[in-house]
């Protein structure tokens, strides 16, 4: 056992100093306004009392986080200020001192610490495999690539610059936690992670539910009905003053200074569009896709007049609001019933039928997936809460296995668009191929004698994402429509990985129902 | 998992490195009027694209010697020539004559870096894994940690896609040429040396073991016999491959002449800048380049770097098997580094390939020396802007290097093929046992290094000694090499027997 501990530990290191080397290197990439974004947020956080910082609008970019970030991002500029002190001058819009960089880019290297930590937690909550020696078999092993190596998280954190590898440990600790049947430790870091990014409130359902139904209850009746009689009252209050406490401390301060109103409307802006300037690859896009089609048809059949189209170019580049032309135009309060029934069955499933913490895994998936399919101005980047998750049950179903190879090379390639620069080209075909290279080989590995984990479409569907990508980016922009219809390729990726995408969702679905977490459940 | 994911895992995570590292800065970015080899690269692209063979060499109103005149051999020329033809397709300005002269642009940096990355992708890197597939002992695991290990290695990493030079295509041709011969295609490998020596005439430095090795080989199979018909065919292929290269020049002997002359510059110098070889080191203490007269000065160099190789060459000349080769090629290149005319710090990488050869049955030593290389070059790098890379490759390199060829457990005097000679060492220091002791004189290396990295990066030199960090740089890393030198042909003369080694690896 010592030696089986030494080893993981020998190889778990490896790959997270690999990683973190990885992302050293990175240090002098491109880097996109959330740079500036968090750099103004470190201006805010540190120039200016609690009192104005949700007031503060003389940048653009807006403090539009929950209260635990601004105070996150005050720390961090106690640290900054030992970089360059210019940073953290509100007036100083743009600045990109190298000393910047570095300090901005090491603060997500060095954050990305819980990631890992994260990392190492949920990889001991994986069965070993009986009877393998070769480290590169071990399921820890692979989970532990899956995750350090993701290629999403990478691109995005250590390239495009945003927080998520911290954000994303969080999540993945507290989801250990309740693996390990710590659940109110669970509970809490699932509250602090919503008052540092409230996106988290997609899965926050799944939590609640699964809190409610498999925490309070305290013993579970053997035909699973619920039997009322068990709820205990004391782990209900345990959690509240938890849940109330973490709250209390982040928005606290907020409600006495009277600001309660001014900070929820930063937070929920809905007054953006219903997708982002490059579409989402969710339901959205094949909508508007769908509208744009009917649209030019009805105008070759003579049936719609043109004039009166209304007048929007869909992938323009800015945050705008868009009208259908022929499909009805979605409101917000669409979007999140569309959500909610999306994810109804689902939450209902944990509620009756509880089987233990890889079902509830499952759910927050699930509703991670639902939010991203028809949530209102869904990023590109939010496909990442089910992705990571989801490497957890792929490394011990042969099933969640294939989903997982579908889900993950799609987002993946669905995240090529936010690296548009060409210096950065090379890099991210190539930690895609790596990805993609290692997760099929060591899946396949894993589940050896249990036959092939996708089938030929699905195969065929993959590997049109080799043509679809030398059409986009190295075909099209010598082309003259580069210049007349600068959206296609975006729009192209949008809508090819948007039918990945769904595919995943509803084999996700039909995963959740066949209860195959029963197995699970029995062999732990 | 198959071989061919781990392989190509590995030759990703390579490139990956490479073209990351190639996003900082370069030799000479934005500093005229000289800029730097970037600019070098870029101006030989120029010449050869604008003017007629004939007066490449050659200084004319067209072509400014003096201005990065053109003073490697023909086959660079062509290859200038290549990128030209595809520079000029891309934006004509990058090559046109005299106005471009300085050009610098991202677009431009951009092309520069991927021709660089295409000549990784097309010689050297297949070169590394055919060596480590092919020519390695032990099992899958150890084959591909090795390759891992060398495609890493940060030295020729930081010197073509950082400061920018195409080391990879000389030293990839040679490593074909080691390919050839450990594989028994003597006639491909001699071809593949030759263009390596024609790409760059630094490879001198290899050109001995090559020689003695094909000379040992046809001798031992009988001058007489298929001995004799061997060497004729190599000797034909040499030749051949030679007047390939050189044929727009042999025309007219003023050509060839000319060309060698720029080849060789006997006139500038026994060394440049602070190097850690003999000479640049014992200037610090006898000021050799002013005492003795420049004529003085090369035929000693020239003397001792015969003597230095002497060695290593009769023993491979009477013992040509691949072990004593490759340990030749490293002899022979640390003498030519250590004791030649005119050597400039990035020539380690001459070395440092062939010791690279040497992973994985020398890992401790390999290693040590490599990092020590690496950092030789820390002056160079600093100037170029490529601090950070250097840190962060150099760091993964050493971690790699310790966790994958398990550097700290093959310490022993057999490890070390040291068997025999170290029973009298032990007698001497009782209570040490040896590869405690190697290890011992490994962490302290990496301390001074990390030390030296460390005030050299930060600290100011004192105004009365503004080249202090330099020397200091140089002179620990002479240590280094002659140390690594004497150690190499000790186990080359030594030759112990390997099955002790042979043991372990199965």
């Amino acid at each position: 056992m010592a030696v089986q501990k030494k080893e993981f530990c020998s190889w778990f290191s490896a790959l997270a100093i690999g990683v973190s080397l990885l992302k050293c290197l990175l240090i002098n990439t491109y880097h996109s306004t959330d740079f500036e974004v968090h750099r103004n947020w470190l201006a805010i956080t540190h120039s200016l009392p609690v009192s104005k910082w949700y007031f503060e609008e003389y940048s653009e970019w807006t403090l539009d986080y929950p209260p635990l970030f601004a105070w996150f991002e005050y720390g961090l500029s106690h640290i900054a200020k030992y970089f360059d002190n210019k940073m953290l001058v509100l007036q100083n819009l743009n600045h990109a001192s190298p000393a910047t960089v570095l300090f901005q880019r090491l603060s997500v290297i060095f954050t990305d610490l819980v990631f890992i930590y994260a990392v190492k937690e949920c990889c001991k909550c994986v069965q070993d495999k009986k009877g393998t020696k070769i480290t590169l078999e071990n399921p820890r092993f692979v989970l532990a690539v899956l995750l350090l190596w993701n290629f999403g998280l990478l691109i995005v954190d250590h390239i495009h610059f945003q927080y998520n590898g911290f954000l994303f440990g969080i999540l993945l600790l507290s989801v250990a936690r309740h693996f390990q049947g710590r659940h109110l430790e669970g509970a809490f870091l699932f509250s602090v992670l919503l008052n540092l990014k409230h996106i988290y409130l997609y899965i926050a359902p799944a939590y609640g539910i699964y809190l409610l139904r498999s925490f309070c209850f305290i013993q579970d009746s053997p035909d699973r009905s619920i039997k009322w009689r068990n709820f205990s009252i004391v782990r209900l209050l345990e959690l509240a003053v938890i849940v109330c406490s973490v709250f209390a401390v982040s928005f606290g301060p907020f409600i006495a200074l009277g600001q309660f109103p001014q900070v929820v409307s930063r937070l929920f802006p809905f007054k953006r569009g219903l997708c982002h300037a490059y579409w989402a690859p969710n339901f959205w896009a094949l909508y508007n896709a769908a509208d744009k089609a009917l649209a030019i048809l009805g105008v070759k059949l003579k049936l719609l007049d043109m004039q009166r189209l209304p007048k929007a170019s869909m992938t323009g580049g800015l945050v705008q609001e868009f009208r259908h032309s022929v499909l009805p135009s979605v409101s917000p309060l669409a979007t999140l019933i569309c959500t909610l029934i999306s994810v109804l069955p689902a939450i209902l499933h944990i509620w009756l039928r509880p089987t233990g913490a890889r079902a509830f895994l499952r759910c927050i998936i699930i509703c991670a997936m639902g939010s991203f399919m028809f949530g209102w101005h869904v990023h590109e980047k939010a496909i990442l809460m089910a992705v990571l998750p989801l490497s957890l049950l792929a490394v011990e179903n042969q099933r969640d296995a294939g989903i997982f190879l579908i889900l993950a090379t799609t987002a993946n390639f669905s995240l090529f668009p936010l690296l548009f620069t060409t210096p950065e080209l090379p890099i991210k075909i190539l930690l895609m191929l790596l990805f993609t290279i290692y997760s099929f080989t060591s899946l396949r590995m894993l589940f050896r004698a249990t036959g092939p984990l996708i089938n030929s479409v699905e195969s065929a569907y993959l590997i049109g994402f080799v043509p679809l990508e030398i059409l986009c980016e190295f075909v099209y922009p010598l082309t003259l429509w580069q210049q007349t219809l600068p959206f296609i390729p975006l729009m192209l990726t949008s809508l090819y990985c948007a039918l990945g995408v769904t595919y995943s969702f509803l084999r996700l679905y039909v995963s959740l129902f066949s209860g195959q977490d029963f197995t699970s459940k029995a062999k732990t | 998992m198959e071989t061919w994911a781990i392989v190509s895992i590995c030759v990703l995570l390579g490139l990956t490195t490479r073209w990351t590292v190639s996003l900082n800065s370069y030799s000479g970015a934005s500093k005229p009027p000289m800029f730097g080899d970037y600019e070098a690269q870029r101006h030989w692209q120029e010449v050869t694209y604008n003017i007629p063979v004939h007066q490449w060499y050659f200084n004319t109103t067209d072509n400014d010697l003096n201005y990065w005149g053109l003073d490697y051999p023909p086959l660079t020329a062509y290859h200038s020539l290549l990128c030209a033809h595809v520079a000029n397709l891309i934006n004509p300005d990058w090559v046109k004559l005299h106005s471009s002269r300085g050009f610098e642009s991202p677009a431009h940096k951009l092309f520069m870096r991927a021709t660089v990355i295409v000549a990784d992708i097309l010689i050297y890197i297949p070169a590394v894994v055919i060596y480590c597939l092919y020519l390695t002992e032990g099992s899958a695991k150890r084959k591909a940690s090795m390759l891992l290990c060398v495609l890493l290695y940060p030295g020729l990493i930081l010197i073509d896609n950082g400061h920018f030079q195409y080391n990879s295509i000389s030293l990839g041709l040679a490593l074909w040429g080691v390919l050839g011969l450990g594989l028994g295609w003597d006639l491909l490998g001699s071809l593949a040396f030759t263009l390596a020596l024609n790409y760059k005439q630094m490879e001198l430095y290899h050109a001995l073991p090559f020689f003695c090795y094909l000379l040992g080989k046809c001798v031992r199979q009988g001058l007489t016999g298929r001995g004799l018909t061997a060497l004729v065919k190599i000797a034909v292929t040499v030749l051949l491959s030679f007047a390939l290269c050189w044929s727009p020049f042999l025309s007219d002997p003023q050509q060839a002449v000319q060309v060698a002359r720029r080849l060789f510059p006997v006139g500038r110098g026994l060394f440049e800048d602070k190097v850690a070889n003999t000479w640049c080191s014992l200037n610090v203490l006898i000021k050799i380049k002013t005492l003795l007269s420049p004529e003085t000065q090369i035929y000693l160099s020239l003397a001792a770097t015969l003597l230095a190789v002497s060695p290593s060459s009769v023993k491979l000349l009477t013992k040509p098997t691949f072990w004593q080769f490759r340990l030749a090629l490293v002899n022979s290149s640390l003498a030519f580094f250590l004791f030649s005319y005119q050597v400039h710090e990035k020539s380690i990488l001459l070395a440092a390939l062939p010791v690279c050869l040497l992973m994985n049955e020398l890992p401790l030593v390999s290693v040590w020396f490599l990092q020590a290389s690496t950092f030789s070059m820390l002056p160079l790098l600093l100037k170029d802007g490529l601090f950070l890379p250097y840190i962060v490759t150099s760091l993964g390199f050493l971690f790699f290097g310790l966790h994958l060829l398990s550097l700290l457990d093959r310490g022993t005097a057999d490890d070390l093929r040291l068997g025999p000679l170290c029973g009298r060492l032990g007698a001497c220091l009782p209570g040490l046992t040896f590869s405690s002791l190697v290890r011992w004189g490994f962490a302290s290396s990496v301390l001074a290094i990390a030390a030296l990295t460390f005030s050299s990066a930060v600290l100011a030199a004192p105004a009365r000694f503004p080249d202090l960090f330099p020397v200091l740089v140089s002179t620990l890393t002479y240590a280094h090499f002659l140390g690594a030198f004497v150690y190499f042909s000790i186990v080359q003369l030594v030759d112990v027997p390997r099955r002790s080694s042979k043991k372990k690896a199965n």
